[in-house]
């Protein structure tokens, strides 16, 4: 009989906080800029140099910690991590250990099996290291110092996740809520977002847990799940082989798709933490905290559970429509135009417009076409000048770079035919044209209606008004 | 001549600041490698400085410091100029920018001569651990200087320099002020910005002055405090006028004796010299009482655990990559880290990264750093207490005057005591001032006046009512009299 095995996942992840200034200095923390350009004497941990901290990383941090119902620390402290690494300027990294800023708090992930509460030990400010660049310096080595310094925020999960697909939706919802929260702009590629997952497994129904491993340093969502699969499945492969977990930080290498264990280092790391005697800790009034409160914005379930509510979208709507602000304002921008009609504004913004930015590979912010330009388009379809199945055309052409919808519609003459007697007289032709299976319909053969609809519509070049064809149909064919 | 009067004969026209600087340059020139007080001197600089301030002067603009001269202890950050904390490993390091005391100094119109001798990263009590070499006691020769301003004290002491500034950190400006009879300032700890003087323990090191009187302590230390925003644990405390306070009288102060300062290991001259001071003040109306801070005895225990643990973190910024002295041909990362420090840092230094390393690591960290943590509250507790009873805490500066050059440098223990009395004022982070009271047998003593916290002005008043009534403070080292 085979041991059923439990998956256990906590995770660490990095979210780059979006201030125009480093944590402790004034550079820039611009993305992409040439090497050391934005390394001041601070980053660069000259002698006689001091920290002094961002009060906007702090400012976002305690929007983070509120929007997650966390206990936001009054008082909380920076401490030194010591270690020696040459893209580490001052020899130890300013982070914050005993005491962090944000305590216990936890998110909500809905999976198709019902909603998950999620927990969340931490969250703490710490500013990022430098980058050793290795490539096309022949046997030297060289730092870039542009990221030292950089703003960041360390958001430790309890090990409360249970399977890659756990962890992914977990992650997702982060990544929600700091861009909602406007303190992150999540982009993964650029490493403004990533994560270290811890992952163990344990047999099914044990409380202790298993020897842990860590993967650090995943930037993708794809990544994490591939990297906790192929981590799962290697260490049941060790337990059932007889053998045991190791606890060690391993690296997940995306082309051979599997985690290795990092280069072992000569010793282990004692990091010595201790309090930073530069910086005082950080003192926090309540009226601060409750300023901050009063900026947040309505937060992804918030705003999910109003789309149920007053828009009477199903759950699982709400849900794909709010997972980006931008997403969900767009949509709220179409219903506001129209009036209403929130279940066509949700398809459409879910289905054709989604699927259209997709293949494009382009942000909703790019999108050829507007809110106000689907709106109008929706418009048309309510007001019944074209059918949904024309508006698709009519979409694909307003994408190509006609952004009007009236403007295509009249242009190519998509106007959906209304007339009664206009449509009457297609349909007298088709009977006419069909004499055999009109004698077939009239004695009995009632699945030949669908073949007199499609004959209508190819006369109308598919303009006709389905609901009226339908209904002049009936009366007509049965003579 | 003091900084006072200086700056007044140059504002009644009886010389100029370049005719000054001139003087103090060609002193240093005579004196200054027989003490080997400087590491470097900036002549260039200093006269057109001077210049600088002479035009000022003549346009009726500065105030009481412009054109005159100082010297900076070579801990300090000077744009341009070498800054090497008396140490190989920044002997090729020249700063990028000023540290605010230089820019505040320099703002006052005061004329840098140049840059002092120092303890390596200001540790040491002798100023015998400097790469440069140890500096001699202006009264003799064969003494230290004290330290780890060793080169400023003695700088001022044969007056290279008319005042110079320096850092404490466990007494580094009162002891070497004792050691050498000048007027030793260290300000409560946030009074003076700690940006751009290289950090050995950040949460007790603070700069301050070395001059021939109260007087001129109160206009420099005025001049260079204030907050900063560039240093977070410096203080938003308005600077009150100093030199306006220096007048207030002696009477109805109350002096707190502290008992634990008078035991064994204070040397017989030195006592009778501090006991007569406090006759002194007594005589000038205050009055005296005997308490005891029963934690203040673990000082130096206490110290020698936070001064190392920090230190062993702010010298890792020293590993060879970005700036100061890195090793020839290193074989790869491990071998460059290991003989840059290994070569750049001094014996002294290392034993105290080891000693910081060591009681911060996994398994030690609460026996040690937490636990001297606790002790340094029950110690400050103490000083509060004491402060709700008396004004000042007054006693001996140091527990011996100089002592022989290389006598102690093979004990660290022996030598660590040399602090005994001065770390309290540092764990506690308030201001303390050392004041000469005696010679014995040649060698100058100093008694040590400590207040609570921002209580600059009163330890200024105090100091200068006793230079009212005394003249150690003006006798000079007979060799440059």
């Amino acid at each position: 009989m085979s041991i059923e095995w439990e998956t256990v996942i906590g995770l660490e992840i990095h979210a780059q906080l979006a201030t125009r200034s480093k944590i402790f200095s004034g550079s820039s923390t611009a993305y992409g800029a040439t090497p050391n350009v934005q390394a001041n004497l601070v980053d660069l941990g000259y002698p006689g140099i001091l920290p002094v901290l961002n009060r906007e990383a702090v400012r976002m941090a305690v929007r983070f910690g509120l929007a997650i119902g966390a206990t936001v620390a009054r008082r909380s402290i920076f401490a030194r991590k010591n270690y020696f690494y040459p893209d580490l300027p001052k020899g130890y990294q300013i982070s914050q250990y005993e005491q962090p800023i944000v305590k216990v708090g936890s998110v909500e992930i809905v999976l198709d099996d019902g909603a998950r509460r999620i927990g969340i030990t931490r969250a703490h400010l710490e500013e990022d290291a430098g980058k050793s660049l290795h490539e096309g310096l022949g046997k030297q080595s060289g730092i870039d110092l542009n990221r030292a310094g950089t703003p960041l925020l360390e958001i430790v999960s309890e090990p409360d996740l249970r399977s890659a697909r756990e962890a992914i939706a977990y992650m997702k919802k982060i990544h929600t809520l700091v861009r909602y929260l406007e303190i992150c702009d999540g982009n993964m590629q650029e490493g403004s977002f990533r994560c270290d997952a811890n992952v163990s497994v344990r047999h099914k129904g044990r409380r202790e847990y298993g020897t842990r491993c860590e993967i650090k340093n995943l930037n993708s969502f794809r990544f994490v799940e591939r990297a906790i699969n192929y981590e799962v499945a290697r260490q049941i492969e060790l337990l059932e082989g007889g053998g045991r977990v190791v606890q060690e930080t391993r690296l997940f290498d995306s082309d051979r798709n599997e985690t290795r264990p990092m280069r072992s280092k000569e010793e282990a790391n004692d990091y010595r933490y201790f309090p930073d005697p530069d910086l005082l800790p950080l003192a926090l009034d309540a009226a601060f905290i409750e300023e901050i409160r009063g900026t947040l914005p309505e937060l992804p379930d918030q705003k999910a559970e109003r789309f149920e509510r007053e828009h009477g979208l199903s759950r699982y709507d709400s849900g794909v429509l709010t997972a980006s602000r931008e997403f969900a304002d767009f949509y709220e921008a179409v219903v506001g135009m129209l009036g209403g009609e929130a279940k066509l504004a949700a398809n459409w913004v879910m289905g054709d417009l989604s699927g259209f930015l997709n293949r494009d590979n382009l942000e909703i912010g790019q999108s050829p076409i507007g809110a106000k330009q689907l709106a109008g388009l929706l418009a048309r379809i309510v007001d019944g000048t074209i059918s949904g199945k024309i508006a698709k055309e009519v979409f694909e052409m307003m994408w190509g770079g006609v952004a009007d919808a009236d403007a295509v519609i009249a242009a190519k003459g998509l106007r959906q035919i209304t007339d009664t007697s206009a449509i009457e007289r297609v349909i007298a032709g088709v009977m006419m044209a069909n004499p055999a299976q009109l004698a077939d319909y009239r004695s009995g053969k009632d699945k030949l209606f669908g073949f007199f609809v499609g004959q209508v519509m190819k006369a109308t070049g598919g303009k006709a008004n389905p609901a009226q064809v339908n209904e002049l149909l009936r009366k007509l064919l049965a003579g | 001549m003091s900084a006072a009067e200086i700056g007044r004969g140059l504002r009644a026209g009886n010389f100029t600041s370049v005719e000054v600087t001139k003087h103090f340059l060609e002193r240093i020139d005579h004196a200054g490698k027989q003490l080997n007080a400087f590491i470097t001197v900036t002549p260039e600089r200093a006269i057109a400085d001077a210049a600088r301030a002479d035009a000022r002067i003549a346009r009726g603009e500065g105030g009481p410091l412009t054109g005159v001269p100082l010297a900076h202890k070579d801990i300090f950050c000077t744009e341009g100029v070498l800054t090497s904390c008396g140490s190989r490993m920044l002997s090729n390091f020249v700063a990028p920018y000023d540290a605010t005391v230089v820019e505040r100094l320099a703002a006052a119109g005061m004329v840098m001569l140049g840059k002092t001798n120092m303890d390596e990263f200001a540790m040491g009590s002798s100023n015998e651990t400097s790469w440069y070499g140890p500096v001699r006691n202006p009264w003799d020769g064969t003494k230290v200087p004290g330290g780890s301003s060793g080169g400023s004290a003695a700088a001022v002491a044969a007056r290279l320099a008319p005042v110079a500034t320096g850092t404490d950190t466990g007494g580094s400006i009162r002891q070497p002020g004792a050691l050498t009879g000048l007027t030793g300032f260290k300000p409560t700890y946030g009074r003076v910005s700690r940006y751009g003087m290289v950090a050995f323990a950040s949460s007790l090191d603070q700069a301050g002055v070395l001059a021939q009187s109260a007087e001129d302590a109160a206009l420099v230390l005025g001049a260079m405090a204030g907050h900063d925003a560039r240093d977070s644990t410096s203080v938003a405390v308005p600077v009150p006028d100093y030199a306006a306070g220096l007048g207030r009288s002696m009477k109805g102060l109350r002096i707190g004796v502290i008992r634990e300062f008078f035991g064994e290991g204070l040397e017989e001259g030195t006592g009778r010299a501090v006991r007569a001071a406090l006759e002194g003040f007594s005589a000038m109306g205050a009055t005296i009482v005997e308490l005891s801070l029963p934690n203040l005895p673990l000082s130096v225990p206490t110290y020698y655990v936070v001064a190392p643990a920090e230190c062993s973190s702010n010298l890792s910024r020293f590993d060879g990559v970005r700036f100061g002295h890195r090793c020839k041909d290193p074989r790869d990362l491990l071998d460059m880290y290991k003989r840059s420090r290994g070569e750049g840092f001094g014996a002294e230094v290392k034993r105290r990264i080891m000693t910081g390393t060591y009681v911060l690591s996994a398994g030690y960290y609460d026996a040690y750093y937490l636990k001297a943590q606790k002790v340094r509250s029950l110690i400050n507790a103490d000083f509060r207490r004491a402060f709700s009873e008396v004004d000042v805490l007054m006693g001996p500066t140091t527990p011996t005057p100089a002592f022989a050059i290389g006598a102690k440098v093979d004990d660290p223990i022996t030598m660590y005591l040399n602090d005994i009395y001065t770390i309290g004022a540092n764990l506690a982070g308030l201001p303390a001032v050392s004041v000469p009271c005696g010679l014995v047998e040649g060698l100058p003593v100093g008694l040590q006046i400590i207040g609570p916290h921002f209580a600059e002005e009163r330890l200024l008043a105090a100091a200068h009512s006793w230079q009212l009534v005394t003249d150690w403070h003006r006798k000079l080292p007979p060799m440059f009299a």
